[in-house]
């Protein structure tokens, strides 16, 4: 459904994207996973025909980027990560706008927004540039979707939402791909990997790994501990200065270590962190996405 | 840990015409705790974290940041606290050290006093050589950790933090945490706002807002234990799920 092969795109001296090649199928939920600076907005800036390529090629159903980017448009609904509708519009009026730039009405694709849309239409009258966090980003993708697109490009829809608008977000885009779309997203948010068919990782204009969130967890190549203590300052500190210790990283409640050769006396630890912290807990655990990121950014 | 509020809120009320931001919230915030301020979008968090730097006036209820009184000594707060925003942080077209100058100036530090402090963050910082480097010119963790830095120029009693993290990459996230843990362990209080769940569990403890009000006030691993689950996450979806069904009756 999407074919990209080295795509490359410099602004003056900085390297957005460096030779990102990839593909997704139809009906796919694929995730480009990484944070600011990445190349996120500029690859959905390529693959949206707002911007060419420096050299590579990239087709979506077939359409070229860059030679058929009008009928490309038609198929495509594309929602930026800056909030791009008409703040001087209503809610209903801005859907309105969108659908007849299409060709389309409200009325006949209304089945396809019905349940993201529900959610504002009490607030249909409002202008869009008084709406809530949350309702803004349901209008936006309302509006991404009212001329009953192929292909979704979303970018980072998530950011700066709580946790429950994001989980509600994702339920929303489950749904959507139950449609038969295909759904590329992509987002700063690590933990939003697992709900993706596939993800790209992607660093400094480059992908780090592409597979399905499983499979890239299955190639983590180190043993993980977890170390829990209270006193979360002094426990990284020490950790750091413990000779076999390879990495450490502060994760939630815990922190997560690798040692050089994938052995650790836990006992020995223990005793060597114990003349500062008062109770130590290790235990062996599996690596999650943000393991694996900080694993590869290192290996890069 | 000393049992010394350092925040003090009783019963703050907030209204904007007859929208209630703010709604009778009460809590301590003790000295160098990592205090987290956790809510949905929308819920009131941003107005008061407005209120306790003296940039927005309550409506009622007492209130002491480092012993003085937001409804009279609103200007001497803002000389004791640090406060480094997602959005707005530092001049991008200033040097690392011209920004330093400037904010120290701000804060009021002696040209003597500033000068020390710069060598002494430029060291810890490792970026004495991009000393005269424009922001602009900075990778954005670099930017990021500076700012935090910047915020704690003038060694405040407290420093908020509005979404330091928003959309840092993983590795640059936990060296900033770690500057904070250092800062508390110096004993800056450390106020800090996040959408990422797995940093709740970083704090002493949290507050979580809904609707104007502080509905969860404890420890991470207190909360986890009340509510019967693994992780901050879950917390939130939890009071999020138990908030919306009490709306719905």
């Amino acid at each position: 459904m999407i074919q990209a092969e080295h795509l490359c795109k410099n602004f003056a001296s900085v390297t957005a994207l460096a030779d990102i090649s990839f593909s997704v199928s139809e009906g796919e939920l694929f995730g480009f996973i990484g944070p600011d600076g990445a190349g996120k907005t500029t690859l959905f800036r390529l693959l949206a025909t707002l911007m060419r390529p420096d050299s590579g090629a990239a087709t979506l159903s077939g359409y070229d980027v860059v030679k058929d980017y009008k009928q490309l448009r038609l198929i495509t609904g594309y929602m930026p990560g800056r909030f791009s509708l008409y703040h001087d519009l209503t809610v209903e009026e801005n859907l309105r706008f969108h659908a007849a730039v299409f060709g389309a009405t409200v009325e006949e694709n209304y089945e396809l927004i019905k349940d993201i849309y529900s959610h504002i239409e009490p607030f249909k009258k409002r202008l869009a540039g008084r709406l809530s966090g949350g309702m803004k980003q349901k209008l936006a993708l309302s509006c991404a979707l009212i001329h009953a697109p192929t292909v979704l490009l979303l970018d980072e829809p998530t950011t700066g939402v709580d946790a429950v608008s994001r989980m509600e977000f994702w339920q929303m885009l489950k749904n959507l791909q139950s449609h038969g779309i295909t759904i590329l997203v992509s987002t700063p948010y690590m933990d939003e990997a697992g709900l993706c068919d596939r993800v790209a990782l992607l660093q400094d204009g480059q992908i780090l790994s592409i597979d399905s969130p499983a499979r890239i967890v299955a190639r983590f190549d180190k043993k993980l501990w977890a170390v829990q203590s209270d006193d979360k300052h002094m426990l990284i500190e020490r950790l750091r200065s413990y000779r076999p210790i390879e990495s450490v990283f502060a994760f939630g409640d815990s922190v997560h270590i690798t040692t050089v050769n994938d052995e650790l006396d836990e006992t020995e630890l223990v005793h060597f962190l114990t003349a500062q912290t008062e109770e130590i807990h290790i235990t062996t655990i599996k690596p999650n996405i943000e393991d694996c990121f900080l694993r590869l950014m290192r290996k890069n | 840990m000393q049992q010394i509020p350092v925040i003090l809120v009783r019963h703050l009320v907030k209204k904007f015409g007859t929208f209630v931001a703010n709604d009778d919230l009460t809590f301590d915030v003790f000295k160098g705790e990592v205090f987290g301020f956790l809510g949905a979008n929308g819920a009131g968090k941003t107005t008061a974290m407005r209120i306790l730097c003296g940039l927005s006036r309550p409506t009622s209820g007492e209130l002491r940041v480092d012993g003085l009184d937001v409804h009279k000594q609103a200007e001497a707060i803002k000389k004791r606290i640090g406060y480094m925003s997602q959005k707005f942080s530092l001049y991008k077209d200033l040097t690392v050290y011209e920004n330093m100058r400037l904010f120290g100036g701000i804060y009021g530090l002696s040209l003597h006093d500033l000068k020390s402090r710069i060598d002494q963050l430029l060291g810890q910082l490792d970026l004495r050589k991009q000393r005269d480097t424009l922001i602009a010119d900075l990778p954005l963790g670099w930017q990021q950790k500076l700012a935090f830095s910047v915020a704690i120029l003038h060694h405040p009693s407290i420093v908020f933090l509005d979404e330091p993290t928003a959309g840092v990459d993983p590795f640059t996230r936990r060296q900033f945490w770690e500057l904070i843990y250092k800062a508390a362990y110096e004993g800056i209080t450390v106020f800090v706002t996040t959408h990422y769940m797995d940093e709740a569990e970083y704090c002493d403890r949290v507050s979580i807002m809904s609707e104007g009000k502080i509905v969860a006030l404890d420890k991470p691993a207190a909360l986890k234990k009340h509510y019967g689950v693994g992780s901050m996450n879950e917390v939130f979806l939890r009071i999020a799920r138990s908030e919306e069904e009490a709306d719905s009756r």
